[in-house]
């Protein structure tokens, strides 16, 4: 089969965005769109650009893209209000017997 | 619109991204990206995976002030300068250590460029080696902490009065912990024409030994102990600093992170605690950085 | 219109016809008048709105070409030896990245011992580099390879740097009659250029990306098929440069008495005396051709075949080694006519550091072979026998 390739490997924009790293974590953040102020705080600091503050109809707060979250947790290390919990992905809670 | 995409391939946590997209935020994405060699090459410009949404150049380690010129010079004589902002991301190590002759010429010629300087402290992308920017005391797999040795000896180059002795108009430290300190130093360092030089502590979950949750909180922790202050000189003068309510003493910073631990264990390790201490309390003196009770 | 110039002039007035946006060079001898020149044609506001950059150093050059050759930039520098060494990494870089760069090498000697004088050391060092490579005989070659190496370097079907080799002193410092080309000629042959892709805000692309195993190999595999339709490229670029100019180089090689037994092989400078030393051993009824060699990358295989196809004897004259093996002239010209010639190849590694190779010294190098005094192999010639001692 014939592939194509980009002169000098070039590259065009945006394209790790076909990478979802959302199953890099163990942990995922949670939003409590009742604390939420929607002051953005998260949205600035998240390294992978997946919190964003949101319009739901009336209502305005926080909205993970779980795609691409790797659960770092600062966002909710960072937000002002405390709205945001990390809670441990469900494949990585072991039962103890 | 977002200028850097999610799915690139940073640890969770990393400083870096975040202080990419808020430089590229800044600037509204008109931006010529220059990028050395280093961690944030490689997470973010894999063929194929570019995480980019500017144009964007990484040529080697040690170039990319010199890249950075060479595309100033091309916008310049094809009269598209206003096009974009040529805008530098490169590690420390790309900048104090390897890179710093074209650094110093790109500043000597004082093109039109804004390098920022991403500073976590070592070389990460090659699995954290020393740099001239690794504090001392500090366990790199170069400068590992031994029986004898209790990490790295020396200091931490002084790459801002580096800068500013090349008489480039602008020249700033920032923190992955502040990114409002960022947005506002990158909007201002553009107004100026000629060379820019802003570094940015980034924090490095694996090369620190942190969690991607305390990322933040020890960067901060690193301001708030004048180890990492906050200036910004114009035209070779001291303009601004970030002062600090009440500093804090540098065992909190450094006992967060698995890099300086040993520290708390080693027969020299109080020693190199005092040093960074002496080091801490320097910065604050020299750059005024206690606020004083009737300036609150 | 012919003047009497010197090599220096005779590149850099060409380059400056040639309307490159970004210049950067570092000065090293022989090299330095060339940059001198273009430095007096900037102050006097003769290159347009062309930036002219004093870099830091070769490496700073080089690398401020990458970047303007990226941006869209047509772009020059000039350097040799240690600043071409130098430079090495960056034009790895370069040529991996497509960027069809234009560079004058004014060939020196490599240190140590440090020497400014003219062998081929320096340029051979980088053939693997992906660079394309002209060793020019004189300075009115030197003047018309300019627009043709642009015209070569900047075909959407090439895309590679190209770097113009010329012999430092023998050929810079020279003064020589050189046919000055006029902006009309080089206009009418050298369009303005325009990138087949360049850093712009209205298309973010990103250049110098890395490529893991599963596709880098291509990327270098596709630089292999640039520098093979390279080949077709000069030939064409040469002879609509022929037309244009009325001067004809002729191809990757150029043969002086097809039919002869023995054939002297070299390049640069020193093809001018061979010349009329072959001219001579000829008068005395001896079967000598010469064949001087243009196009060192990509290499001139075929021209090789064919042009020794019936030879018995080649005398290849190398100005540069690979130490622990011999000549690159000689191994590729080896390599190259392997089962399609039975010449025997004479390898001779001569003039290094600027060691002066006199007519009668060449003469002799020839006849020792022709008059079949010499062993096939590869051995250096015109150096003292000596031992070396510790002191
Ligand atoms: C000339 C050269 N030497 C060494 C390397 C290997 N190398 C690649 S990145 C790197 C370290 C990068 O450190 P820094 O600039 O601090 O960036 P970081 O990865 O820490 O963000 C090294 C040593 C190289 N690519 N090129
Ligand atoms: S930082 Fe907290 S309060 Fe602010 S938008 Fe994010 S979740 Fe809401
Ligand atoms: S956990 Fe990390 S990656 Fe996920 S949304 Fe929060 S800051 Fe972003
Ligand atoms: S090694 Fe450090 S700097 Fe590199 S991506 Fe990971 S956290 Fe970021
Ligand atoms: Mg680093």
């Amino acid at each position: 089969m014939k592939i194509k390739i980009n002169l000098g490997a070039i590259s065009e924009p945006m394209q790790s965005e076909k990478l979802k790293t959302g199953d890099w974590g163990t942990h995922y953040p949670v939003v409590d769109k009742e604390k939420c102020t929607a002051c953005k705080t998260c949205e600035q600091y998240c390294p992978d650009l997946c919190i964003e503050v949101e319009e739901f109809g009336e209502e305005k707060y926080a909205a993970v893209d779980y795609n691409y979250c790797k659960g770092c947790g600062i966002c909710s290390s960072v937000c002002p209000f405390e709205a945001i919990k990390m809670e441990l992905k469900d494949i990585f809670k072991f039962e103890v017997c | 619109m977002k200028y850097f995409g999610s799915g690139h391939g940073a640890c969770p946590g990393c400083g870096l991204p975040i202080a990419v997209k808020t430089v590229l935020n800044a600037l509204d994405g008109k931006v010529f990206a220059v990028n050395s060699t280093g961690c944030l090459e490689i997470i973010s410009s894999q063929y194929g995976k570019n995480a980019w949404n500017v144009p964007y150049i990484h040529s080697l380690f040690e170039n990319p002030a010199a890249v950075a010129a060479g595309v100033e010079a091309a916008l310049k004589a094809l009269k598209r300068k206003d096009e974009g902002y040529v805008v530098v991301f490169a590690g420390d190590g790309a900048t104090a250590d390897i890179g710093i002759g074209t650094l110093s010429g790109a500043f000597d010629r004082n093109h039109d460029i804004l390098y920022i300087c991403l500073d976590n402290e070592a070389y990460q992308n090659t699995g954290h080696q020393q740099s001239g920017l690794t504090p001392p005391g500090e366990s790199t797999t170069t400068t590992p902490a031994g029986k004898v040795l209790p990490g790295k000896i020396g200091g931490k180059k002084d790459m801002i009065s580096i800068a500013v002795a090349h008489g480039i108009p602008y020249v700033a430290s920032s923190s992955v912990g502040y990114v409002a300190d960022i947005r506002r130093k990158v909007k201002k360092a553009v107004k100026f024409e000629g060379a820019k030089y802003i570094q940015i502590h980034s924090p490095c979950v694996t090369g620190w030994g942190i969690d991607g949750e305390m990322s933040i909180k020890v960067a901060r922790l690193a301001v708030e102990t004048a180890l990492y202050p906050l200036v910004e000189y114009e035209y070779g003068k001291l303009t601004s600093v970030r002062k600090i309510k009440e500093r804090k003493p540098v065992e909190e910073y450094l006992k967060q992170q698995r890099r300086f631990r040993h520290l708390f264990k080693h027969p020299k390790g109080k020693e190199m605690i005092e040093m960074l201490q002496k080091f801490a309390d320097e910065n604050a003196e020299k750059y005024g950085l206690d606020l004083k009770k009737d300036e609150e | 219109m012919k003047q009497v110039v010197r090599g220096f002039y005779s590149v850099a007035y060409a380059v400056k016809l040639c309307k490159p946006n970004v210049i950067c060079a570092y000065p090293i001898t022989p090299q330095t008048e060339i940059v001198e020149n273009l430095a007096a044609m900037y102050a006097n506001g003769e290159l347009g709105d062309a930036e002219y950059i004093t870099a830091e150093s070769e490496f700073g050059a080089a690398s401020m070409l990458v970047g303007a050759s990226a941006a869209g930039a047509r772009v020059f520098t000039a350097t040799c030896s240690q600043g071409l060494i130098l430079m090495s990494e960056v034009l790895f870089n370069a040529a991996g990245m497509r960027l069809p760069i234009v560079l004058v090498n004014t060939n020196r000697a490599l240190s140590a011992p440090l020497s400014i004088w003219n062998d081929h050391q320096d340029s051979m060092a980088m053939r693997d580099a992906g660079i394309m490579q002209v060793y020019v005989e004189n300075n009115q070659e030197a003047h018309d390879m300019i627009p043709q190496a642009y015209k070569v370097a900047e075909n959407r079907k090439v895309l590679l740097p190209f770097m113009i080799c010329m012999d430092g002193y023998k050929l810079t410092h020279a003064y020589e009659p050189v046919d000055l080309l006029d902006q009309e000629t080089v206009d009418s042959f050298l369009p303005p250029y325009e990138p087949a892709a360049y850093m712009t805000t209205r298309k973010p692309l990103a250049f110098g990306c890395y490529a893991p195993p599963h596709i880098y190999m291509e990327f270098r595999v596709a630089m292999q098929q640039a520098m093979e339709r390279a080949r077709d490229v000069m030939l064409e670029v040469y002879k609509e440069w022929a037309e244009v100019s009325g001067r004809d180089w002729g191809g990757h090689i150029v043969v002086d008495y097809p039919d002869s037994k023995i054939f002297v092989v070299a390049m640069g400078s020193v093809v001018g005396l061979l010349r009329k030393v072959v001219e001579e051993l000829r008068n005395e009824g001896l079967s000598v051709g010469l064949i001087k060699i243009r196009t060192f990358r990509p290499f001139p295989i075929d021209e090789l075949r064919k042009a020794l196809k019936d030879a018995e004897r080649v005398v290849a004259l190398d100005r540069s080694v690979s130490f622990g093996y011999e000549g690159p002239v000689s191994i590729e010209l080896k390599s190259a006519i392997y089962g399609h010639s039975s010449a025997e190849v004479y390898s001779y590694t001569v003039g290094l550091g600027g060691r002066d190779m006199p007519k009668d010294f060449l003469e002799g190098i020839i006849r020792d072979v022709v008059e079949g005094k010499e062993k096939p192999g590869f051995a250096f010639k015109g150096h003292h026998d000596f031992e070396e001692v510790v002191p």
